[in-house]
């Protein structure tokens, strides 16, 4: 099973109610996933600062802020329940050894727009927890999780970020991600769980070095093997795949004002004049993005 | 009689509809807000007419029988699936499977339907005024198929005693399914089912396809088919 969700905004209208939205699709998914939640929420903050989303586990916040002090210059750090926003100028290359440095805490994602909450539990809890409905931003991506091949945690929850401002969510699985991961770990890739999504997240992070998401995805369709219906962010927008076969469902509903995106239709009943959108089911093996 | 579905639960509204006997004199139904909820009039047994006002999710109108069940707007996986009688009409688009291993009665879809459109269908009728998906009659065994414009990839695979119409392309036939001749019989049985549709379109223009019949049984010469 497993719920996945995603609203694009097109306009400005709706940017502030966007984590209520997404919320609201969140929760009317947990049938399909309720062993964990996570979204992925989008602010295009054009200044230099990076956001890293972390989760501080069994960490305190007063034991984390002394020990990373120590070590980097940041500008804020905001709490949110047991994840926290840092803010730094420092580019990613010098902060991410610093934060792997503390086994505690898991680096759930990290950009100039994108920050990531997830942990288990029902995805109406996590959505409480996080108050997404406070949430502003430009597009926003959900999960939640009906755990099949790998362990309910922190870290087997989606969205799966593996690179600046990139994240991924899924509903299948994959059957040759043991395979790819040898081999992304052989060019410089590092995991974190043994969750298949995360894998085909590295997949994309490694891939979108040459190409941009949709050749990324189109290639994908000949290397990752399983079921899937991807939706897979950026700083600007996002993309949806499902594979060949396409046993894995998915609908899309598109506005003047919005793009949204959900596993069953009843996800989005509640947004703004739906019954008007133009609702249409993704084609299988066709890459469907929106933003840049 | 309408049926609010902010209003009422999915439970009840279903409990009524599904326990109307012949005595009922209110035999038409409206349901208000849907909202996408899955098995709505599913396992409805009398002869009633329900009118669904928007989209609806899964299995909607799942094993019926004598209703006659109009969904004004899109449905979700698996409409009709298993349906013994009555007649279901989607104004709007199906998602996959619909139709799925049904007996009888009437699934019309005037808009598209995605893959696996009548898979293992068992006598039911399925008329679909738009395209249909990959997979569309797998493993059918009885009943007809007919659609308006186009069908996906390995259309009929496996297929028994189907027969398949088709007005526009066929994007590639599955294993042990092939074009067939159109005889007197089939050319007017199709007329019936066009006009139980709705629609003027004469036979001619369609394409038959059915089984080959190579699968049945064990043959050798076929082990790279099964």
């Amino acid at each position: 099973m497993c719920g996945i969700v995603g609203i694009y905004l097109k306009s400005k209208k709706f940017e502030k109610s966007l984590g209520g939205m997404l919320s609201k699709m969140l929760v009317s998914m947990e049938s399909r996933g309720p062993d964990s939640a996570g979204f992925a929420i989008y602010n295009s903050d054009k200044n230099k600062i990076y956001k890293y989303s972390i989760c501080l586990n069994e960490m305190s916040l007063e034991k984390f802020k002394k020990e990373i002090k120590k070590k980097l210059k940041f500008t804020s750090i905001e709490k949110n329940s047991d994840h926290i926003i840092l803010k730094s100028i420092e580019k990613p290359n010098k902060i991410l050894p610093i934060l792997e440095s503390f086994v505690k805490i898991s680096l759930v994602g990290y950009g100039k727009s994108i920050e990531i909450f997830k942990q288990v539990g029902s995805p109406s809890n996590v959505v409480k927890k996080f108050n997404l409905d406070n949430f502003s931003g430009t597009h926003a991506i959900g999960h939640t999780r009906m755990a099949t091949e790998s362990a309910i945690t922190t870290n087997g929850s989606h969205p799966y970020s593996t690179g600046e401002d990139e994240c991924l969510v899924h509903n299948g699985s994959l059957s040759n991600h043991n395979n790819l991961r040898r081999i992304l770990k052989k060019n410089g890739s590092k995991f974190n769980s043994e969750n298949d999504t995360e894998v085909a997240a590295g997949y994309i992070s490694d891939s979108l070095k040459n190409r941009n998401l949709k050749q990324t995805l189109k290639k994908g369709l000949s290397e990752l093997d399983g079921f899937y219906t991807f939706i897979a962010g950026t700083h600007s927008g996002f993309a949806v795949l499902r594979d060949e076969i396409a046993c894995k469902p998915a609908v899309i509903a598109e506005t003047k004002d919005y793009v949204a995106i959900c596993s069953e239709f009843q996800a989005m009943a509640h947004m703004p004049n739906v019954n008007n959108a133009k609702i249409f089911e993704p084609n299988p093996g066709i890459v469907y993005s929106w933003g840049k | 009689m309408n049926l609010d579905l902010k209003k009422l639960k999915l439970r009840s509204v279903n409990e009524k509809l599904q326990s109307i006997d012949r005595k009922t004199k209110s035999r038409k139904f409206t349901i208000s807000n849907p909202e996408g909820n899955h098995a709505i009039c599913a396992g409805l047994t009398e002869n009633i007419k329900v009118t669904i006002k928007g989209h609806v999710g899964y299995y909607c109108a799942g094993m019926n029988q004598n209703a006659n069940i109009i969904v004004d707007g899109n449905v979700g996986t698996g409409v009709a699936e298993n349906m013994m009688s009555g007649k279901v009409h989607v104004k709007g688009n199906a998602s996959q499977s619909a139709g799925a291993t049904a007996h009888g009665g009437t699934l019309i879809v005037d808009g598209d339907t995605s893959s696996r459109c009548g898979i293992s269908m068992k006598g039911i009728d399925i008329i679909v005024k738009g395209s249909v998906g990959h997979m569309s009659a797998f493993m059918a065994q009885s009943g007809n198929l007919v659609v308006f414009g186009n069908a996906g990839e390995a259309l009929g695979d496996s297929l028994y005693e189907t027969n398949i119409y088709v007005k526009g392309k066929v994007k590639s036939l599955g294993a042990d399914c092939e074009e067939k001749k159109m005889d007197k019989k089939h050319k007017s049985k199709l007329k019936e089912l066009l006009k139980k549709a709705g629609s003027n379109i004469k036979p001619d223009q369609f394409k038959r396809y059915g089984s080959a019949r190579k699968l049945y049984n064990f043959n050798i010469d076929n082990v790279s088919n099964y």
